[in-house]
Parts: C-alpha cells; structure tokens; sequence
C-alpha cells in the first residue's frame, strides 16, 4: 500500500504549480499509483495527454489532491486503464489526441476521433496529414439467443445533444448498452493554444453551454491560481450568485424533463415555468440568461444591475410558493413513482469506483462535493448541505435534485443577505510575469465537479489548457445503470444523469 | 394533481404576446421562399431540430420555446421526431466534421420543399470554433441556409420572431 503522500514524495515536485502538487514521477510509480486507483484507495480526478508526457489527477482523504506527470519522450506510457477500467475513455482520447501509446491498454480503439479529421494526433505540435485511415468502429459484441441491436443516434428524436448508443436487447431487456461519443468535438482544447486568456475564457464558457457559468468559474480559478492572484471578496460572491442560479436553472429543467420522460408531462409544464423564471432573473441581474462570459479571469466582467436583487428575491418569492406543491405531486403521483422507484439503479460500489460526482454519485452513497473538499470561496462562510442517499435510482437521482435546489435557495438567501461591497475585479494586465506557471482548479458544476488545468507561458498566453466535465465518469456508470432494465425506460435513465456531450467530447 | 389542473384553469395564462418578425429577416427569407411554397405550408410549420455540434446553449433555448411562457404551438409550429416529417431543419453548432455526414443525411431524408435555419453564431460561420481542425465552420458549408438567427445563443425570444418570418 502506498498512500499518495508517498507517491508525491518519490517524485520530482514541479515548481510554479499551484494550489496542488504537481511531481514529474518515474514510470515505476506511475504504476504504483495505477494499482492504489485499482484498489479503491485513491480517486482519479482526470487523466490528460501533453506534448510528450500524461498527467493524472489524483485525491485521497490525507493528501488532498495532487497531480502526477510522467514524460513519455518515447511515446508511450504504461496504461492506467489496465488497472483501472474508469481511465480506459481518457486513454483512448490521449491516443486520439496526442499519439501516445498506453501500453497494455485494454480497448484499443479509437474514441473522439472518428476518422473525419485531416490531421491525426492534432494536439501533438504542429498539424500533421493525417497519415493513414482509421479502422472501422467495431461495437463489443453481446451473445446468446434471439438478441437483437437497436441503433440510436447520432441525430435524437428530441432537441437534444447527438451520440450513438448501440443497445443489444433480449425482447426489451437491454443486457448491454454501448456508448459512442465524439460527435461533437470541436477541438477547443487545441483552439485554446496560445489563446488570450480573455478569449480563452469565452472558449470554456462553451465548454458546455448549461454550464457555462461553471466552466468559466474553473477557468478563472485555474488562471487566478496559476498566476497567484486573489480576487475581490464580491467577486467571488458575485460569482457563487451565478453558479447557484445556474444550478438551479438546471435542477428544475432536469426534474421536469425526467417526469416528462415517465409520461408525465404536467411536471415538466411547471418546472419549465420554473425555470424560465431563474433565466430571467439572471438576465435582469447579470444581462444574459445563461449569465454567458460573465465569470472572467479576474473577477466577474459586470456589477449586479440594479434592480437585479430585487428580481432575483422575487423569483424567490415565486420558487417558495411554487416548489413544495411540486415536490408533493412528484411524491404522491403513484404511477410517476411507478417508473421511477427501482429504475436504473446504479450500485455504490461501482459509483466509488468510477469517482462519480454531482447528483449521479450522491444518489449512490457518494458524499463528494466540490465546494467542500477542496472547497472554494465563498463557501466556507456559508451553510449548506450536500444530501446524498443509497437507492441510485432514478427516483434518487431525482430527489437528490430536489434537496439540492433547496440548498441552492438557501445558499442564494445567504448570499444576497451579505454581499461584500467593493470592487468586482482585479486588472491582470498589470501584472508584470516573465516565467511560465501552471494552475489548477476544481468546481462544482450543477452536474459535479469540472476539473481545469492550465499552463501560461511568459506572455499570459494560454500554452496548455485541460477541460475534465464529470461526465467523463458518468457516461460509462449509465451502461452499467441500464442493464436489465427494458429498452423504453432509457431516456428515463439517461435524462436522470443527463451527461453532458459537448462537455466530453470537447 | 387535480389541484394542478384545477388552478391551470382559474390562473391567468403566463403565454405572452410575440413581437412581429424583423424587416431584415423578412427580406433574406423572401428570396428562398417563393409564394405557391407558401401557400402549400399554410400557417403550419414542423421544425426538426439538429445540433450539429453545438455547445447545447442554443438547444436550451430551443426548448425554452416549448414552455408556457412562449407557447410555440400556437403559432403552428411544432418540433417533430423525424426529419421525414420536417419543413424545416433547425440547425445549431459550428458544424463538427464528427457531425457533418448524419447532417447531410438529415438534410436528405427531409421532404422537399424544406428550409434550413442555422441558429446561433457558430452556425453561421463557426463562430468562434471557426478555423478548429475539427469543424467544418458554418452551416453553410454542408447544406443551403435560408435564414440565420443570430446570438450566443438568441433568447427565445429571437428564435421566435425568426421562425414566424418563415410563415409571414
């Protein structure tokens, strides 16, 4: 056993790396520490591909979070998806990605890359034609009497993001699900490369547009950490502001679209109400619905209108008479609980393994929340709690929702009673910086944690920039979740975790 | 939920007017439309919706249309499942080259006559995904456009006066 302060200790502790660790380690311990996330003893954050070297995020209870490089000059690492099934997607993006080889990996195909691209590797230096064509895409193959495939997608019935799920049904018993992804990949991490921090900001605020607010807040915090800069204390409750009125926006969007999928569309018709409220109210308060490019290196780019307290406490009004009626009709509504209770139960043991986070991972035992452990400001000066339960259903997933949105209008109440006066922003043009620095940051999104890394040249520019959404250790969970149950009840499952595409695929 | 239902009937509806298509729109449209095309559509419009590589910004505003506030179907539009049942191909996203077969093949299997809107600024040239080695940039580039609506993304509002140029 070796713990992960052992395991930074046999490295070599970058400099200009903060808040956490990082160590360049030895092929040897990057073993090592394959083998402690096998044996459930540490978490993977994230796994992420360099020119010519990995990294991997890593937490444990004592340590806290630390980051472990391994230079890979020869183009190839030792696979952490071997050991641990959870890295097995990020390995094969890596490939896709940036050419590096995980030797031993178990699934060889390729992952974001379709084969569509004129350049191969494109992360990998300057842009290279694509030297030879990709294999064709072989799904896993399922066995046995009378079982059929159903294709699904790219393009969904529904105005939803696009990706192929491949089912393989016995009658209308799913016994596997295959995910594909990639569809829509954008190359933002490549487009990031020597990008301003500004416009770099705007990329990652497109990261994923339901999260907008939250991946901007990563960003920022990345950059404001790497450059060793704090911000204004209202710039950070301004920017809390935000990011719970964007989970909010979410919640309520999520909870009527799951009973939709039920067949029960009379909770969707309220929630959307709901929801639209909140859009508004960030609009009346911070000038655009989604509160788009409103995080920015630095603090936040706009003061609070005026007029936009008042807005938000009168959505308040609204949400406290509206929601409980609500949460009564979800819990008495027999035939809603009929398809929710039991349906797409995802089992703690394999939730821990994968490191789930957001309402996936707290309706399956996990208490993790990112505003917590590592925690952020503003919230260690305020009270929140971070439900969890152990069912992992459907139903669970919906409550877990339910309880964070009242947690989120607590946490609104307490904000807006005690928001700091001062400035809003710290002017980063000024600062006078010649070496290269790296930052790293974890958030709480409305969907679990997002994980942004980065690397600034002397200039300020962006050289390196990792984007991990939390659905990166969802996806695979929803396979497993969906197993045994009938075809028909999937969008029930998938809304439930609603994972993000456009975050994943980048 | 009978309580629900009974109050939905002595609430006053929260459905608000819509403001009339802009002037700019109207003339990009009248170009691709042509008067019998009209006439056969009536006041009746079904909008299949494809992101083809979008941030799913534009898709949560797409869907906003459908809430009571906005209340689409009462101008005779409606989102449907198939692209075989579609007038119109409701495009958003920068067009990723992951993306641009299933959007061509979308395209193919709609019925003539069809319209496509491109929706949102990365659909109309990439926006700021333009020059990615993984987009094709703009809707443009892979199949006809006969109206933008523009925003990052367009409140529904907008995407609303945009979709009623097509039926005035």
């Amino acid at each position: 056993m070796t713990t992960l302060s052992e395991l930074i200790e046999m490295g070599q502790l970058a400099d200009a790396h903060r808040p956490w660790p990082r160590v360049v380690v030895a092929a040897d311990t990057w073993r090592l520490a394959a083998q402690e996330l096998r044996d459930g003893r540490l978490t993977l954050l994230g796994l992420w591909g360099d020119r010519r070297a990995v990294h991997m995020a890593l937490h444990d209870a004592a340590a806290g979070i630390a980051i472990l490089s391994l230079d890979c000059a020869k183009g190839h690492f030792p696979s952490v998806g071997a050991l641990h099934p959870p890295a097995i997607r990020l390995e094969r993006t890596i490939r896709d990605l940036f050419g590096l080889e995980p030797d031993g990996a178990p699934d060889t195909r390729a992952w974001l890359d379709h084969g569509n691209w004129d350049v191969s590797h494109p992360l990998d230096g300057p842009m290279q034609a694509r030297d030879r064509a990709i294999a064709p895409y072989v799904f896993l193959p399922a066995e046995g009497e009378s079982l059929h495939q159903v294709a699904v997608g790219p393009v969904h019935a529904g105005i939803i993001e696009p990706g192929h799920f491949r089912f393989t049904a016995g009658g209308e018993t799913v016994v596997r699900l295959e995910e594909r992804l990639g569809y829509v990949h954008k190359g933002i991490e490549r487009l990031m490369e020597g990008a301003s921090l500004d416009h770099a900001a705007k990329l990652a605020g497109r990261t994923s547009g339901d999260s907008t607010v939250a991946y901007a807040l990563g960003f920022a915090r990345a950059a404001e950490a790497a450059l060793g800069i704090d911000i204004p204390p209202r710039a950070h409750w301004l920017r809390a502001l935000m990011a719970e009125l964007e989970r909010l926006a979410n919640h309520f969007g999520d909870i009527g679209a799951i009973c939709n999928d039920a067949a029960f569309p009379l909770m969707q018709a309220h929630c959307a109400v709901l929801r639209e409220r909140v859009l508004r109210a960030a609009d009346a308060g911070f000038r655009h619905r989604l509160m788009r490019d409103c995080v920015v290196p630095g603090g936040v780019a706009a003061e609070l209108k005026s007029g936009g307290i008042a807005a938000i406490r009168t959505l308040f009004d609204e949400v406290r008479r509206r929601f409980p009626a609500l949460i009564a009709l979800y819990d008495n509504t027999a035939s809603l609980q009929d398809r929710t209770v039991g349906a797409g139960v995802l089992r703690p043991e394999l939730a821990r393994r994968f490191g789930a986070g957001g309402f996936v991972g707290r309706a399956s035992g996990r208490v993790v929340d990112a505003r917590r452990v590592p925690g952020y400001a503003p919230y260690g000066e305020l009270k929140f709690d971070v439900p969890t339960r152990t069912d992992g259903d459907v139903n669970a997933r919906v409550w877990i929702r339910i309880r964070e949105v009242e947690q989120s209008l607590g946490l609104i109440d307490q904000l807006l009673d005690h928001l700091p006066a001062g400035p809003i922003s710290t002017d980063l043009a000024r600062l006078d910086r010649r070496e290269c620095v790296e930052g790293a940051a974890l958030i709480e999104g409305f969907r679990g944690d997002i994980l942004v890394w980065l690397r600034l040249s002397g200039d300020g520019r962006v050289e390196r920039c990792h984007l991990r959404d939390p659905s990166w250790f969802q996806w695979p969970l929803l396979e497993a979740a969906i197993e045994g149950n009938i075809v028909a009840d999937f969008p029930l499952c998938n809304k439930s975790f609603n994972c993000s595409y456009s975050g994943h695929d980048l | 939920m009978r309580k629900h239902l009974f109050e939905g009937l002595i609430r006053r509806p929260l459905t608000e007017t819509a403001r009339l298509p802009d002037a700019a729109a109207l003339a990009e449209l009248a170009a691709g439309l042509d008067h019998a095309a009209q006439r056969r559509l009536g006041r009746s419009l079904s909008i299949r919706a494809v992101d083809a590589g979008s941030c799913n910004g534009c898709e949560l505003e797409i869907q906003a249309l459908n809430n009571a506030f906005y209340d689409l179907e009462r101008f005779g539009l409606r989102f449907v499942a198939s692209p075989r049942h579609a007038d119109v191909l409701l495009v958003t996203g920068p067009v990723t080259k992951n993306m641009r077969e299933a959007l061509e093949r979308t395209y193919r299997a709609t019925p003539d006559p069809k319209w496509v809107v491109a929706l949102g600024d990365c659909a109309l040239d990439g926006g700021i995904f333009a020059g990615s080695y993984a987009c094709v940039g703009g809707v443009a580039s892979a199949i006809p456009v006969d109206l933008h609506i523009h925003g990052c993304p367009p409140p529904p509002e907008q995407i609303l006066k945009g979709l009623l140029t097509l039926l005035s």
